[in-house]
């Protein structure tokens, strides 16, 4: 077994004259939770596609666990789960159904599904509901369950699109501490998301825009690279002040958080605090210089920025 | 005011959607288009050219006469001729024909004597073929080839008539096997047509086709419950058939499930090819009655197959309807065996073969 779960050489996906996912290179290390970054529309959910099988690139070669995707994809998909974005299990069959259905498809012996569904079951806090109908279930529970069901064949690489999408965030949280079970269980897990505290959660994280791979790496290494480009500055009449500091040159954005107005700058400086209080020469502004979270790497390193 | 700006408003929209949505704008066109070329010109409740076999016991000269002044009728058309009475019969259960005239042996006599000069054996199953047999009974008849016109002979009637199956002259008879077709033909197309759609629409499939079951399995998967349900149906419909209108069953049992089987298959396969194509639940329904309307009409429900023209027996032939119809009634009240329907299953076995084929190629397991 190789060392990657995933590589990917110039992942390209066209629709008619639309890009969808342009000349991507991936690779996705084993035993990580592996995050694609980006809002809607930039390409993560036909990525995941083109990487389970489901849909043919247009250019560009994968490989998925040692096998070569598209053509090796029915024996990939012994060996994969997939979360979709929207809840794909029956509305009409319950907890308990559901899992069984999805044993019999992926073909577990009978005395290995009521296994495995027993111990899904009361991992994911499923127990007590499994006579419900999925449709009478609250979106945190579907979620589980979905998850559950995705991993009853024991999948060594895990897709979810979008998993939270339509949970409220004590139910995200408890959901990531599952995922982090199934990693440590050697499961590698490849999510995608649109929410930064999702990503900033994740081993590694792809940041992805129009289809553009814009950057890689951990979050920390991420976050580190924006060290001395971050300001924060507080003072009365920030909505002009804003205005004024876009305009001045080395200024990549600024956006208001409540009382401060959070500054980024194009370039990383010894003393940006300095570098803006001489931009923008007004006695009555407080500033202060600040750690990158990773909605500044995700602006900073996107929008054509440049900075690939 | 703002009240028509509403109305305005929504029907806006709704010819925009409309517009979008290529099967039902299609349906607007082709709804009126099928139904005036079904009702209008293939749909004649006149009998015409029955088919029908001769066999001449007498080898009397008068006898191409008399055959020539009933071919004039139009009532039917003769197709073939058998040696004895015994083939005919077969050839009748066989439904190869729907009638046959039997001359006899004395006919030089009979026809001195002023006696019928034949007899008719009808497959009166269907009635109005039945009645259009009938009324050659009476039909003035011409002794002599070159007589005079006006000249004939005098008789009680011409011919006698046997009504087999269904003597009784009872359209229930008829039309109960009919149902049967009928029924079938619509629930399965649209039980199957629907299930396919379904999982597409709620997102079940996007799940599915990540999973390691191939489209055959999942086809087959889908259709064996339909299969149940259209027993279910048939045993309903011929029960109560059979007790409440008193159908007499003439079949065997394995015989009629033997036909039965492979119109139910024939029809589910339809319905999911009708599956792959359609994208939403409501379009699964419109293509569905697209080829339900045609089998009530020209499947030979109705209307009498014979009576239709030659055009309309083409598109007959391509619904599976029109082949169990004749099976069915066939079997049930003809007590036909498989082998001698054989041409009709065949069809239907091939008509599944091809669908399924085709519903599974275009069943790719990829959103390409």
């Amino acid at each position: 077994m190789t060392d990657s779960a995933i590589t990917a050489r110039g992942l390209t996906r066209r629709f008619g004259d639309v890009v969808a996912v342009n000349n991507v290179d991936l690779s996705i290390p084993e035993g990580q939770i592996y995050g694609f970054l980006g809002p809607n529309g930039s390409g993560k959910t036909t990525t995941i596609r083109m990487l389970c099988g489901l849909l043919t690139p247009s250019e560009g070669d994968v490989s998925v666990l040692g096998m070569d995707i598209p053509t090796e994809a029915e024996a990939l998909r012994h060996r994969i789960g997939y979360m979709t974005q929207k809840f794909s299990l029956y509305d009409d069959l319950t907890v308990e159904e559901n899992m069984a259905f999805i044993c019999r498809v992926y073909g577990l012996s009978r005395s290995l599904a009521a296994e495995r569904i027993r111990s899904r079951l009361d991992r994911y806090g499923l127990s007590a509901l499994r006579e419900r109908r999925a449709a009478a279930m609250s979106g945190g529970q579907r979620q589980r369950l979905a998850l559950a069901t995705a991993t009853l064949h024991e999948p060594d690489l895990l897709f979810l699109d979008e998993p939270t999408s339509a949970v409220d965030p004590e139910n995200r949280r408890d959901f990531w501490e599952k995922l982090f079970d199934l990693v440590e269980d050697g499961s590698t897990i490849l999510v995608s998301t649109h929410y930064m505290d999702e990503a900033e959660r994740c081993h590694q994280l792809a940041i992805l825009e129009t289809g553009t791979l814009c950057k890689q790496g951990s979050p920390a290494e991420l976050m580190a690279e924006l060290a001395g480009r971050v300001v924060e500055i507080q003072g009365q009449g920030l909505r002009d002040i804003k205005a004024r500091v876009l305009a001045l040159p080395g200024v990549r954005s600024a956006a208001q958080q409540g009382l401060h107005l959070r500054v980024l700058l194009s370039d990383n400086h010894d003393d940006p605090v300095a570098f803006l209080r001489a931009g923008l020469s007004n006695p009555e502004l407080g500033f202060q210089s600040a750690r990158a979270s990773l909605e500044d790497v995700f602006v900073a390193f996107t929008n054509g920025s440049g900075e690939r | 005011m703002s009240a028509l700006q509403r109305i305005g408003a929504i029907a806006d929209k709704e010819f925009r959607q409309l517009s979008r949505d290529r099967i039902t704008f299609g349906m607007v066109v082709m709804i009126p288009l099928i139904y005036l070329l079904l009702f209008g010109y293939a749909i004649n409740p006149m009998v015409r050219g029955v088919p029908v076999g001769i066999v001449d016991l007498s080898g009397s000269a008068a006898v191409r006469g008399i055959v020539e002044q009933v071919r004039v009728t139009q009532v039917v058309d003769i197709v073939t001729s058998y040696d004895t009475p015994a083939e005919a019969e077969e050839a009748l259960v066989a439904g190869d024909v729907r009638a046959v005239l039997i001359f006899p042996s004395d006919l030089t006599q009979r026809l001195a004597g002023g006696e019928s000069v034949g007899q008719w054996l009808v497959d009166g199953s269907d009635t109005s073929i039945g009645n259009a047999l009938l009324g050659l009974r009476d039909m003035p008849l011409q002794v002599e080839a070159g007589a005079p016109r006006g000249a004939y002979r005098e008789s009680e009637s011409s011919f006698e008539v046997a009504l087999f199956f269904n003597p009784e002259r009872r359209s229930a008879v008829n039309i109960i096997p009919g149902l049967a077709a009928i029924t079938l033909s619509m629930t399965m197309v649209l039980f199957t047509s629907i299930a396919l759609v379904r999982e597409r629409e709620r997102g079940n499939l996007e799940l599915l086709i990540t999973t390691p079951i191939h489209p055959l399995e999942l086809m087959v998967g889908k259709l064996l419950p339909y299969v149940l349900a259209g027993f279910i149906q048939l045993g309903i419909i011929l029960g109560l058939g059979s007790i409440v209108f008193s159908v007499p069953f003439q079949g065997a049992y394995l015989q009629l499930a033997i036909i039965t089987l492979v119109f139910i298959s024939a029809n589910l396969t339809l319905g999911l090819l009708i599956s792959t194509v359609a994208q939403t639940q409501m379009q699964a329904m419109q293509l569905t009655m697209f080829i339900l309307i045609p089998s009530i009409l020209l499947s030979g429900f109705m209307f009498p197959y014979e009576a239709m023209p030659v055009t309309a027996q083409y598109i007959a032939e391509a619904l599976p309807a029109t082949h169990f119809m004749r099976l069915i009634r066939g079997v049930y009240l003809r007590g036909a065996d498989a082998q001698q329907l054989a041409s009709d299953i065949t069809w239907l076995l091939v008509f599944t073969l091809i669908m399924l084929a085709i519903a599974t190629k275009r069943f790719t397991k990829t959103l390409d």
